[in-house]
């Protein structure tokens, strides 16, 4: 590894991880409970420890296990891992404006951190100004090691934890609406996000499969543009 | 299945979950994108996360059916007031799981 990139000013460090401890907190529940449905499905401390290292995707690691222990076949599971991450696609596009001209190597090490989360709260930063890439990058290995520590207990205390302790289940989804809140930024983004939550709801029902997100947030997205475009060409053509 | 496949399977799934990562960051911040495509990522962030959320709150799975009053529905209520009032994302997950929590055992 370059020694540039660890010689991180502690001042960077710092401020990247103040940023990452709500995502910790709140990535250890659910990091818990995937270890303890991991456990259920007869996955090894290490096994967990792995899948969370090289896949570190929350979502579609409790799709895996799931797939797992009924027995899919790896091409299904592959396939289906690819399905629900391909949505990142789309985070790393819209971070990819606050990296200009930075090095391979710099991104190579970001993009491993890139989760629905971390985009969110990198992102916001990033829109406040003032936000380092190095805050950025720490804040997507702080979440990381919390994903894969807790991940890996979850396996080895998954009998002592009653399930739904604690709303423990609600976590991501509390998460994301918070996340949201955050993204309303005026009108556009608020009639972007409800027309995001019908089409991924009709989407969901009709559709197979995890295209939903995808889908709705392609569609909604262009939605959003076009009308922003008619109100703008208003405001100059009264 | 044994260790050795278990651990191909795992690079594979990180290598599909890795490279739509990594290559939109690699490839557009390098150069300049045009202006509509520009704005169209700025309304990507809160297209995704409405999407994410909305069949949680509103649907069953196996098999899938618009549900309405479902308790993640209700819980969401307080969570996003929280999240409007407070912006912190730590105490609006908190205010979330033990709202969830409150109402599954009263249901």
């Amino acid at each position: 590894m370059p020694e540039s990139i660890y010689k991180i000013n502690k001042r960077f460090v710092q401020a990247g991880l103040a940023a990452a401890w709500p995502i910790c907190l709140g990535y250890f529940p659910i990091g818990l409970s995937l270890g303890v449905m991991a456990q259920k499905a007869g996955l090894a401390p290490w096994q967990m420890g792995a899948m969370s290292l090289l896949v570190f995707a929350g979502g579609s690691q409790f799709i895996a296990v799931a797939m797992l222990a009924a027995g899919a076949s790896a091409v299904a599971i592959i396939s289906t891992v690819f399905m629900v991450n391909l949505r990142h696609l789309l985070m790393s596009s819209a971070l990819a404006v606050h990296f200009p001209g930075v090095s391979r190597r710099f991104l190579t090490l970001f993009a491993y951190g890139l989760t629905d989360e971390s985009f969110a709260v990198n992102l916001t930063r990033f829109n406040q100004g003032g936000w380092d890439r190095r805050s950025a990058l720490t804040l997507n290995h702080a979440a990381n090691a919390t994903w894969v520590f807790s991940s890996i207990i979850g396996v080895y205390v998954g009998q002592l934890v009653p399930p739904g302790a604690v709303g423990v289940d609600y976590a991501l989804t509390g998460m994301f609406i918070c996340l949201l809140v955050f993204q309303l930024r005026g009108p556009i983004f608020t009639v972007t996000a409800l027309m995001a939550a019908a089409c991924s709801l009709l989407a969901y029902l009709w559709l197979p499969g995890n295209a939903y997100v995808i889908v709705a947030a392609c569609l909604s997205a262009t939605a959003g543009l076009i009308l922003k475009r008619i109100l703008r060409s208003r405001e100059r053509h009264p | 299945m044994n260790n050795r496949d278990f651990l191909l399977l795992m690079l594979a799934m990180g290598a599909v979950t890795y490279l739509p990562r990594a290559l939109p960051l690699v490839l557009f911040s390098r150069r300049t994108l045009p202006g509509w495509f520009a704005e169209w990522l700025e309304l990507i962030p809160v297209a995704i996360l409405s999407a994410l959320i909305a069949p949680t709150l509103f649907s069953q799975p196996t098999p899938r059916l618009f549900v309405l009053g479902k308790v993640e529905l209700l819980a969401a209520l307080p969570t996003l007031f929280c999240a409007l009032k407070t912006r912190s994302l730590a105490g609006t997950v908190i205010t979330g799981m033990l709202c969830y929590w409150g109402l599954t055992l009263v249901m």
